[in-house]
């Protein structure tokens, strides 16, 4: 519903702005509708890649950005971004130039996120479609409830270590937690309640870590096959890790994946 | 103990819901320089969407050098007209004087009344106790607490809601930076600590001593969250003679550190065990000697057990500590850079008033931060 009435009101585009590159916004002092108002004027204008400076604690940045047009377009966050960063998203790519906040990606749709840095709690909650590659470490309930739907399947790769609750309720999506420190994943309730989906964790976890509805399982060919195409990806954006994915991939993974598609299934029918 | 808590009905009025929650914030030098509360001001203000408008609070540390061996009382006196709020004032008066040696007061300089919602009457007194007959067998901090708990729950209309030393609690309805600003906390005074918290409150109705912080002595909560536990605490502290008047959940916090930190003097690792305890699930894991430790300190202490979700800073002398809930369902960020040391609900407000950060991470849930003075020196 909410799609149909925005392209009811699809603003016009202008086609002879197309490459228009290098514009910036200064956020000092802008509110979260002010900066977000303006995101959405420049890529209607035709932008293509948007800086924005100085940016403190505004929410929802990139979430108003759909066109029944499809319109894409980079962004560049300088400072720290607030809560629900990239919320919504639907094919956009954004930069964090340092570290993101709490609902990174929640119920993201599509397009790219990358922190050089860390992020906040509920990282990808909801998410169902893009790839979101995150640095160092990220928060309590990462990838909660993370979904997939045929062709759309989220991706989520994490540089450090996850805190509790990692993939709660996850029902699709591929998470994977590189810890490249190798300080050992600590977190504990991993993938509680998962009915899909899949947990890389680069190392060992103990089953006392995960959720009883989850099957710990060494990696196969095809699993390696994954995890070589979104390292790959994740080194690319992240020189300076200074580690080759050949490194990386020779580690010791394990997969978590859930028992059962439908965990509650005796609970609710009858 | 029986006491009235007077809260009027009015029409209530349905309003736009807003997602919003509260905010927290807390910033430290750790080595005794004393700062003024400019800089947390325009932090908190920086999470202004987190609350409604309907309170806002700071507690400092440190500024009262000149009277830094008396007990500094601020009290609110609230009524409908200037009268009634006097007449609090000349009933508190005269109890003060018969129970205290009071050897300075004043009204607390603010600005102008037109900027907030209907303030009251607030007032600071520095005092020493001038205990008598079975009293004089109490220790000054319990005779002052018990003084507290009686002018709460036996003066009408005045609330004593700061009371430890060299340090002093500011609060109201409003937000945070206009209620700063009403105090003048940002040309008034320097301290070594501050903490601040922005409200929105989600069970009762907002009132001037419903704001954050709650405090008894130099202990002070700002609280991000809801205690659902607020019942059972209530009743276990009761049996301690702690009141619980002001009609807002964190204030069982404050008693419970008051209690476990000062009188029975536990250290703030085994506090955050006791009010945020590990799930029986995780003390299974553990070895046979901490087993031991968490399912005795839950047993002992399972009334003081804090269910829900929350984020504090509980502030004291020379402390400054972050602790949410097992399962943190508030946020919590903590930063240092240098001496100092801070603690929020989001890091961006750290960010605003210090753009480099030595270390920021997320602590774990149920696992308490702590801050302490390295120098008290300065102080």
């Amino acid at each position: 519903m909410a799609r149909a009435v925005l392209s009811e009101s699809s603003l016009e585009v202008k086609q002879d702005n197309q490459n228009i590159e290098g514009l910036e916004i200064d956020a000092t002092d802008l509110g979260t509708k002010e900066l977000n108002d303006q995101l959405r004027d420049l890529m209607l204008s035709g932008a293509k890649k948007v800086s924005i400076r100085n940016v403190c604690g505004q929410r929802y940045i990139g979430t108003r950005l759909y066109t029944p047009e499809h319109l894409e377009m980079e962004i560049e966050i300088f400072g720290t971004p607030g809560n629900d960063l990239a919320a919504f998203l639907y094919g956009h790519k954004i930069t964090v130039h340092g570290n993101a906040q709490d609902g990174v990606g929640n119920t993201m749709d599509a397009g790219k996120v990358v922190v050089e840095g860390r992020a906040g709690d509920v990282l990808g909650f909801s998410m169902r479609g893009g790839e979101i590659y995150v640095r160092d470490n990220c928060g309590y309930r990462t990838a909660l409830h993370m979904k997939e739907y045929e062709g759309k399947r989220p991706v989520l790769v994490v540089g450090g270590r996850s805190q509790d609750f990692l993939g709660e309720y996850m029902a699709g999506g591929i998470v994977i937690v590189l810890d490249l420190q190798d300080l050992a994943h600590e977190a504990n309730f991993i993938g509680t309640g998962m009915h899909g989906g899949v947990i890389y964790l680069r190392g060992s976890v103990k089953q006392s870590q995960v959720g009883g509805q989850v099957d710990i399982s060494p990696i196969d060919e095809f699993n390696r096959e994954v995890l070589d195409q979104y390292v790959s990806r994740f080194l690319e954006r992240f020189p300076e890790i200074g580690k080759s994915k050949e490194e990386i991939l020779r580690s010791q993974f394990v997969r978590l994946t859930p028992k059962s598609k439908r965990p509650y299934g005796n609970l609710y029918a009858y | 103990m029986e006491f009235k808590i007077i809260m009027p009905r009015i029409r209530r009025e349905l309003y736009n819901k807003e997602i919003c929650a509260c905010s927290i914030f807390g910033a430290m030098n750790r080595d005794g320089e004393r700062f003024t509360g400019a800089g947390v001001m325009k932090a908190i203000a920086n999470m202004h969407v987190r609350g409604n408008g309907l309170g806002g609070g700071f507690a400092a540390y440190g500024i009262y050098p000149q009277y830094k061996d008396y007990y500094a009382f601020h009290l609110m006196f609230t009524g409908h007209n200037l009268q009634a709020k006097l007449s609090a004032k000349k009933e508190l008066d005269a109890f003060l004087c018969q129970n205290f040696d009071v050897v300075y007061d004043e009204e607390i300089p603010h600005g102008d009344e037109a900027t907030v919602s209907d303030p009251p009457l607030v007032w600071r007194y520095f005092v020493l106790p001038n205990k008598q007959g079975e009293d004089a067998k109490l220790s000054d901090e319990d005779y002052i607490v018990g003084k507290v708990m009686v002018v709460n729950t036996k003066i009408e209309n005045a609330y004593v809601f700061s009371s430890g030393k060299n340090m002093g609690c500011f609060k109201g309805v409003g937000y945070p930076e206009d209620i700063g600003e009403y105090f003048m906390l940002d040309k008034l005074y320097r301290a070594h600590t501050w903490t601040v918290h922005g409200r929105f409150p989600t069970n009762t109705q907002a009132w001037w001593g419903g704001a954050h912080p709650f405090s008894l002595l130099d202990t002070t909560v700002v609280h991000n969250g809801e205690v659902s536990s607020y019942g059972t605490n209530r009743w276990y502290l009761e049996m301690y003679g702690y009141a619980c008047t002001l009609q807002t959940d964190t204030e069982v916090i404050a008693y419970a550190a008051d209690l476990l930190m000062r009188r029975q003097k536990l250290p703030i690792d085994i506090v955050a065990k006791i009010l945020a305890p590990p799930i029986w699930n995780a003390i299974d894991q553990m070895n046979e000697k901490e087993k031991k430790l968490l399912t005795t300190l839950r047993m002992v202490y399972a009334p003081l057990l804090m269910n829900g979700p929350f984020a504090v800073i509980i502030g004291q002398t020379g402390k400054m500590i972050g602790l949410t809930d097992r399962i943190r369902l508030r946020p919590i960020t903590a930063a240092t850079r240098g001496e100092m040391f801070y603690i929020s609900s989001e890091e961006a407000s750290i960010r605003l008033i210090s753009p480099q950060l030595d270390r920021v991470w997320t602590p774990n849930g149920g696992e308490p931060v702590v801050g302490e003075l390295n120098s008290m020196r300065k102080v």
